[in-house]
């Protein structure tokens, strides 16, 4: 009766994307931004009019959007920064995103992308002594993508020991809102077992998975009234236990009747002038038909 | 093979609602009730021309009661709701207590000999204000006694014999009327108060129909501050608005005119501000400054006199008229060891009415009220007998210098309970009371048998229920087998902590902690929170148990912090701490030093973790795990969770290794816009799991994810934060959340659209149920999520299990990405609740049931099966014989399932549960202003006999059964015997 609850996912739009680290925007990405050109713009609400590539904050904006289209969209970038132990927070990448306005004025993010930096020297010297210390890495987002940072960062932390793989293995989980974000489930896509040992990847650089997740609605309280009219046609069958025979069903209460006739019967014909014999059969064939309804009753009340 | 079947599905449909009613002779047998009241606000008495002395009270909790003045029982009572405090009570026309309640807005009769209602009346009005009743004595109109009440900027006059609202005067806006006075034979009603700060304001109304006929009002310039206390029908005393002069307004036909005396002429050298309390004597009024209470006397012309001063933090009662225009009040001292009540003559200083020293228990603090009523006694002379109001808030009765009766009523504001285990039972019991019990041991199973056989008579019945009541057994101070005796150690809103024995209610000990006391660093302290501090066992067994208490000095949150350590055996305080710092957090780690006393780390305001106790090994014991300890704060007000770890050592200016420096580690922002934190829900850090797997038809198996650092969030539309009906559905939704606390994952989260709050939730297990409102259907709703592990269920071959290629012993860590599902369901339920608690036994073998405390004050059972997630319209053969109900749209509700059978668990904010040792037990405690206890078997007494079980019949049966093979086996030999002859 739930069966169809993959819808919220189609919403949900996970987008795996994997990108080689590199130090420079995708140019994917640009030749996107030409595609729609910057007619009739919304002014963001941040009128910080930098545009993404550049490393300083804020990196966000919706650019553009198409004005004739009620469910138009715009593209916005907000910046992950990250930080080593105790230290300050340094931009480390950008997510890129679709944002969707629906007719019903509700905006959504779809399309995500992200893009690293790659480490430089420094970054990847205070990145073994977290591994060697087996100290936190740190990362945050802006809690709303059009105004960052909005009301505060959303920080997450994962032992430094769980990413390295062969690369830098991790995975980013993005709990939307809206244009909010609420948490970053962040941490290697992978188990993490608990003895942490000490591991330096091989290659220093990001293999970054992300999902961004909105909320999902749940499931509708049974309604019997429509389920038991709508169910009558299709799940006729189901519904209904297929109709057994009287045999198939009785079996049980008739062959003791049986014996019991058959041994009255036999008793009887060893005694013809003795008539009382048969009353005991008849009066135990009362009683076994008449457990029948009562059991079956019992069973329905229960139910 | 149908009728295996067929049987499998009888027996599990016979068993599948459990029948967790008693028999009415089970009543009272393993659960007790106690009813309270609360701390006393005001008292009536009413002992003229009544047969059965009565004395009528309303109390902070908001309780009306009518209470037997010979020996405190209750003669009825009833809890208005929280929202419906009492302002004041009265009693007219001699038969019916009236109060106001709800800030003036509510005037209800109720009849005095039962406690019926008898009319109720809802006084509008234009603005809020201060709520007043009056009942003149003597003033009629139209042959009706007249109720007079102020509330929200309105006098209003009503029938005192229907309620009849008779008319209505608006008191002019900015005008505050402190008292309403009305003069002997007259019918005029004089009000006094204030315009703005500084104006004395004095209105005569007519009685008769509401008409304003004087309007005087006098400026004066120091202002005023306090209360006005009236002297005379037209005298006044009010304190300026600095807190030193003493201003006499009086009244006269020419108009109004102010004398001021200062206090300190009357009072010299006296710190601290004067509080003039209201006494209504005539001529005399009172001043209290600190601990120093001041009578003083108004003579001619206003000329104040000091009649008497006495210190020790005297209550003082209202006056009482007793003959002919005599007055009498009463006050009464704190003495060391006892209370000093003295009655004095209103008019005739001098000498005293009475003087009574009383003993008194310490543990019930120093006096708090008083109020006195007067009698005739048998040579025709006045006495006086006093009702008294402790600190902890019990309430006594004093008469000829002895406490009639005392009633515990600190126990009706219970703020937290904990468990304690009693003492080992110690060897060596003499011969003589072994032979004693067992005369009596087979004289109550003899009875028994008779009750069993139906033989006994109506006399035997009743001795029979006797035993069963009295059972010496149950309220024993030693640990039983079972696990059902216990001390329920109790938090009270006046900072006193009660032990209450599990078998009969009975306070074992009680003890006002000093450390919550008024002092002069801590002026409001209020209790907390209690914690389990040290549950010894094993190499510890010598140790007395003991519980945490925690406080604060202040409502707010950076206010000092109190703590104090109390033995559950002795009830002795062994140590208390007044903190330097303030306690926003207490986090109780997992681990406990060689003592087996827990550590705790204490988290300020400044977001510094204090660690206790300070002990090295302690300290030890943290270093040691240090990276493995993390918490999490929400800030439901800003929407925030944060997640935190330990860093350092504080760098304070005094060197502390016990305090260290703390960071964030994770955050989650709720967006402000649409979400807003209404209830946060953890699981209790004691909880037993038994088992991580869950065996389901099909020879399948899934794993429930039990990490204990899952958080329930439930958070509304900011602007369904109100009450249910305000909304339309589109407007309102609740999201709940299940958060890793670890790392600040969400792991489930999940929208119900057209739903508000309040939310009520559970957790327990790998489960959690949350009740909240629909919006769209009109209904309450429960709904269940369930949530397992993926990570562990490829665990099912059996050779892996063999070769050891499984991954079952490995240490799970928070850092792995968790592979979880979630399962849910949703289902109608027809009652608001107030609480939702669970069943918890000794190793979590025994199925859950859900306690519902229901807005009718009850405790209701569900069983857990009923919010089951794979519950499907029809399951099928093998998901009914795992136990797999129907799925309904409703979840039922029955009669039978009432824990509380027949009682009420008056004004019911809290269930407490606790395992006993035995696995299929558990206890229940109730709390509100009433308490209830009983111990329940979520799926029967499986591994137990009942108590009723009749060994006497057993036995008669054995030695029956044995004659009966005796005789037999005589007379077979015999008939062989006889056989053979032939």
């Amino acid at each position: 009766m739930r069966t169809t609850r993959s819808h919220s996912f189609v919403l949900c739009l996970a987008l795996l994307f994997f990108r080689s680290a590199s130090a420079f925007q995708s140019d994917e990405l640009l030749a996107e931004d030409e595609e729609f050109g910057l007619e009739g713009g919304r002014s963001p609400p941040n009128l910080d009019l930098t545009l993404s590539s550049s490393r300083s904050v804020p990196f966000s904006q919706p650019t553009r959007r198409r004005s004739s289209d009620p469910d138009s969209d715009s593209k916005i970038q907000f910046p992950l920064e990250h930080a080593f132990g105790e230290s300050d927070f340094f931009p480390a990448g950008t997510f890129t995103a679709r944002l969707k306005t629906w007719s019903h004025g509700g905006q959504t993010l779809t399309k995500l992308r992200f893009s690293r930096e790659a480490l430089t020297e420094t970054e990847k010297e205070k990145f073994k002594m977290l591994l060697e210390g087996d100290d936190f890495y740190k990362i945050r987002v802006p809690s709303n993508v059009l105004s960052p940072p909005g009301r505060d960062y959303i920080i997450s932390s994962v032992k430094a020991r769980c990413l390295p793989q062969d690369r830098l293995d991790e995975h980013f989980v993005i709990h939307m809102e809206g244009v909010n974000i609420l948490a970053v489930n962040y941490g290697s896509p992978g188990p993490c077992p608990y003895p942490r040992q000490l591991k330096l990847p091989a290659k220093w650089s990001f293999n970054s998975y992300t999902v961004l997740k909105n909320s999902e609605q749940a499931p509708r309280t049974p309604a019997f009234a429509e389920e038991i009219l709508g169910g009558e046609s299709g799940e006729g069958e189901a519904v209904m236990p297929p109709e057994r025979s009287f045999w198939a069903k009785y079996w049980m209460y008739l062959i003791p009747l049986g014996l019991v006739v058959m041994n009255a019967v036999t008793q009887a014909m060893n005694m013809p002038e003795e008539q009382a014999t048969g009353q005991p059969g008849s009066h135990t064939q009362q009683t076994t038909v008449a457990a029948v309804p009562r059991g079956q009753s019992a069973a329905v009340r229960r139910r | 093979m149908a009728i295996p079947g067929f049987l499998l599905v009888l027996l599990f449909l016979s068993c599948s609602l459990p029948a967790l009613s008693l028999y009415e002779d089970q009543v009272g047998l393993m659960d007790w009730h106690q009813k309270y009241i609360g701390k006393v606000k005001q008292a009536v008495f009413q002992t003229q021309k009544a047969g059965r002395k009565r004395v009528v009270v309303s109390t902070e909790e908001n309780v009306i009661a009518s209470l037997d003045l010979r020996r405190g029982e209750i003669f009825w009572r009833h809890v208005l709701g929280a929202t419906d405090a009492i302002d004041e009570i009265d009693i007219a026309l001699g038969k019916y207590v009236i109060t106001l309640s709800s800030e003036g807005s509510t005037l209800r009769a109720w009849n005095l000999p039962d406690g019926q209602m008898v009319w109720e009346s809802f006084l509008s009005g234009s603005r809020p204000s201060k709520s007043l009743l009056f009942i003149p004595t003597n003033l009629k109109v139209d042959k009706d006694n007249v109720i007079f009440v102020y509330g929200n900027g309105c006098l209003h006059a009503v029938s005192s014999i229907d309620g009849e609202v008779l008319w209505k005067e608006f008191i002019a806006k900015g005008v505050e009327v402190q008292e309403l006075i009305h003069q002997l034979g007259s019918h005029i009603i004089y009000a006094v108060g204030f315009d703005g700060l500084s104006q004395f304001v004095a209105l005569q109304i007519n009685a008769k129909n509401g008409e304003l006929l004087k309007h005087e009002s006098a400026a004066f310039p120091g202002g005023f501050a306090g209360k006005i206390s009236s002297v005379s029908s037209d005298s006044f005393v009010v304190s300026d608005a600095t807190h030193s002069v003493l201003v006499l307004v009086s009244v006269k036909d020419g108009g109004i005119s102010f004398q001021q005396t200062r206090i300190l002429d009357l009072v010299p050298d006296s710190p601290g501000t004067a509080v003039v309390l209201p006494t209504k004597l005539t001529g005399i009024f009172a001043l209290k400054i600190n601990d120093l209470v001041t009578f003083v006397k108004v003579i001619d012309e206003g000329k104040l006199e000091v009649v008497e001063k006495i210190d020790n933090g005297a209550a003082v009662s209202g006056a009482v008229s007793f003959s002919e225009g005599q007055e009498a009040f009463a006050f009464v001292q704190n003495g060391e060891s006892k209370i000093h009540l003295t009655v004095k003559h209103g008019l005739d200083w001098s000498n005293n009415l009475l003087k009574e020293s009383i003993e008194m228990d310490r543990q019930r603090g120093v006096v708090h009220k008083v109020f006195i009523n007067n009698y005739l006694r048998t040579d025709r002379t006045y006495g006086f007998r006093a009702l008294i109001v402790m600190e902890d808030h019990s309430l006594l009765l004093v008469q000829q210098g002895e406490i009639v009766w005392s009633r515990e009523d600190g126990l009706a504001s219970v703020i937290d309970v904990t468990t304690s285990e009693l003492p080992i039972e110690k060897h060596g019991v003499s011969v003589a009371k072994v032979e004693q019990n067992l005369f009596e041991w087979l004289k109550g199973h003899m009875l028994k048998l008779k009750g069993t056989l139906l033989l006994a008579n109506l006399d035997e019945l009743a001795e029979i229920q006797r035993i069963r009541l009295q059972s010496s057994e149950k309220s024993k101070m030693t640990r039983d087998h079972n696990g059902f005796r216990k001390l329920l150690i109790v938090l009270t809103r006046a900072g006193k902590l009660f032990a209450l024995h599990t078998g009969d209610g009975r306070v074992v000990w009680s003890l006002l902690l000093d450390s919550f006391r008024k002092t002069g660093q801590c002026n409001s302290p209020v209790g907390l929170k209690l914690y389990q501090w040290q549950i010894p066992h094993h190499h510890a067994l010598d140790e007395n148990p003991s519980v945490l208490v925690l406080g604060r000095c202040g409502r707010s949150l950076d206010a000092n912090g109190v703590l104090s350590v109390v033995d559950t055996y002795t009830g002795k305080e062994i140590s208390s701490v007044g903190a330097a710092h303030s306690i926003v957090q207490v986090i109780p780690l997992p681990f406990t030093d060689s003592t087996e006393q827990r550590l705790h780390l204490l988290i300020d305001a400044d977001q510094h973790a204090h660690l206790i106790p300070r002990t090295h090994e302690a300290l030890s014991i943290v270093q040691r795990e240090f990276g493995n300890i993390y918490w999490y704060s929400v800030e439901a007000d800003n929407g925030i969770i944060r997640g935190h770890v330990l860093k350092d050592n504080c760098d304070l200016e005094v060197s502390d290794g016990y305090c260290f420096n703390t960071r964030g580690l994770w955050s989650i922002v709720f967006p402000s816009e649409s979400e807003k934190i209404i209830a946060t829900m953890t699981k209790k850090s004691n909880e037993v799991v038994h088992t991580q797997a869950k065996a389901m038809s099909e020879h399948d198996v899934i794993y429930k994810y039990v990490s204990k650092n899952l958080l329930f969030v439930a958070n509304v539309a900011p602007k369904a934060i109100d009450e249910i009906g305000l909304l339309t559905p589109e407007e309102s939704w609740l999201v709940v959340y299940l958060i890793d606390t670890v790392t600040g994952r969400i792991l489930h989260r999940v929208t119900h659209h057209g739903s508000q709050g309040p939310v009520h939730a559970v957790f327990s297990e790998n489960w959690v149920v949350y009740h909240y409102f629909n919006l769209k259907a009109h209904r309450y709703e429960m709904s269940v999520i369930e949530i397992y592990d993926q990570s562990r269920a490829d665990n099912k071959d059996v050779w892996k299990l063999v070769l050891g290629k499984h991954n079952l012993t490995s240490p799970i860590s928070s850092y792995s990405r968790p592979e979880v599902v979630t399962k849910s369901q949703t289902y109608f339920f027809t009652h608001s609740v107030k609480t939702i608690a669970v069943t918890s036994t000794a190793k979590g073998i025994t199925s859950k049931q859900l306690l519902i405390g229901t807005i009718s004050d009850q405790v209701l059972t569900l069983d857990k099966r009923f919010l089951d997630p794979r519950r499907t319209v029809n399951p099928t053969q093998a998901e009914k014989e795992e136990g797999i109900i129907p799925l309904t749209d409703s979840l039922p509700i029955m009669p039978q399932s009432y824990v509380t059978h027949t009682l009420k668990v008056e004004g019911l904010k809290g269930i407490v549960t606790s395992p006993a040792k035995l696995e299929s037990t558990t206890l229940i405690f109730a709390y509100g202003v009433d308490l209830f206890f009983t111990r329940m078997a979520p799926s029967k007494t499986y591994d137990s006999l009942t108590e009723d079980f009749s060994y006497a019949l057993l036995l008669l049966t054995i030695v029956a059964l044995l004659v009966a093979i005796v005789a037999t086996w005589f007379l077979s030999e015999r008939k062989e015997l006889q056989d053979k002859w032939r």
